[in-house]
């Protein structure tokens, strides 16, 4: 059984590329009985949707600097 | 682009992704849109030396970090110069272990959030993301930025910082590790008494 700790990293990973099968089901499996890295994996995307956000409203940020 | 054809478009497609490039580098828009428009520029004029294999982006990334370099050369008044990969020296600070009890269990961990779509329609969260993106450590503040901001690809990340591929993924984590909790303690369930890093 892998950690949070590592199933957390894989989620992290799992943002940017692809993982292999056996990290997937790692995951997968992890998640079905892990709210807290389920937590993790809603909140990692929602960063990501928050930064782009803010990058989009990044120029205009600046420019009323 | 087999034959590697750079056309108006294909390099004005960049610009946004070049701009903030440029903009997390020099923090003014002028400079920075200076810094774009001077590299375009170049680009178009030595368009035939571009050889297409490292791609596009990475090809203008190079040249504008000759434009913002020669930039900080000229504002002599600055007293630091800023410079581009200090990126070798780690974070303070910066394990995971935190985060997590010697088991690998998370130590506190993730709560569920209610509505976090909702606070994206606030003014006040985005000052507190502001808040906690500028409270990371300077190298995991940078790589997160490049990615999520900037919108770079890890192997862009890894050739313009120079880290290595573990590194990357290893930096990239912990930064989202500590701006979730951050944005926990301060918007989410300020009741959290646990503030380590925020």
């Amino acid at each position: 059984m892998r950690s949070c700790r590592d199933i957390s990293a894989l989620v992290s990973q799992g943002l940017d590329k692809k993982l292999s099968l056996s990290e997937r089901i790692s995951v997968r499996l992890h998640l079905l009985i892990c709210s807290r890295c389920r937590n993790f994996q809603t909140q990692a995307q929602f960063l990501r949707k928050a930064a782009r956000r803010y990058a989009d409203d990044w120029e205009s940020r600046w420019r009323k600097k | 682009m087999t034959v590697c054809e750079l056309t108006e478009q294909s390099l004005s497609a960049q610009r946004p992704v070049l701009f903030r490039y440029a903009l997390l580098q020099l923090k003014d828009c002028e400079l920075a849109d200076d810094a774009v428009q001077e590299t375009l520029l170049a680009a178009w004029q030595a368009s035939a030396s571009f050889e297409g294999n490292a791609g596009l982006r990475t090809w203008l990334i190079g040249i504008l970090k000759h434009k913002i370099a020669d930039h900080w050369r000229r504002s002599a008044r600055e007293t630091t110069i800023p410079v581009f990969e200090n990126l070798a020296e780690e974070d303070e600070d910066c394990t995971e272990d935190d985060f997590f009890l010697d088991d690998g269990h998370w130590n506190g961990g993730p709560k569920a959030w209610s509505d976090p779509e909702a606070a994206l329609n606030r003014q006040e969260f985005w000052a507190i993301y502001e808040l906690c993106q500028n409270n990371l450590p300077p190298k995991m503040a940078r790589i997160f930025m490049l990615r999520e901001l900037v919108g770079l690809e890890a192997d862009e990340i890894c050739r313009d910082t120079g880290l290595s591929d573990a590194n990357y993924w290893v930096t990239l984590h912990r930064a989202r590790l500590r701006l979730r909790e951050c944005l926990e303690n301060r918007w989410f369930n300020p009741s959290n008494k646990e503030a380590r890093h925020a």
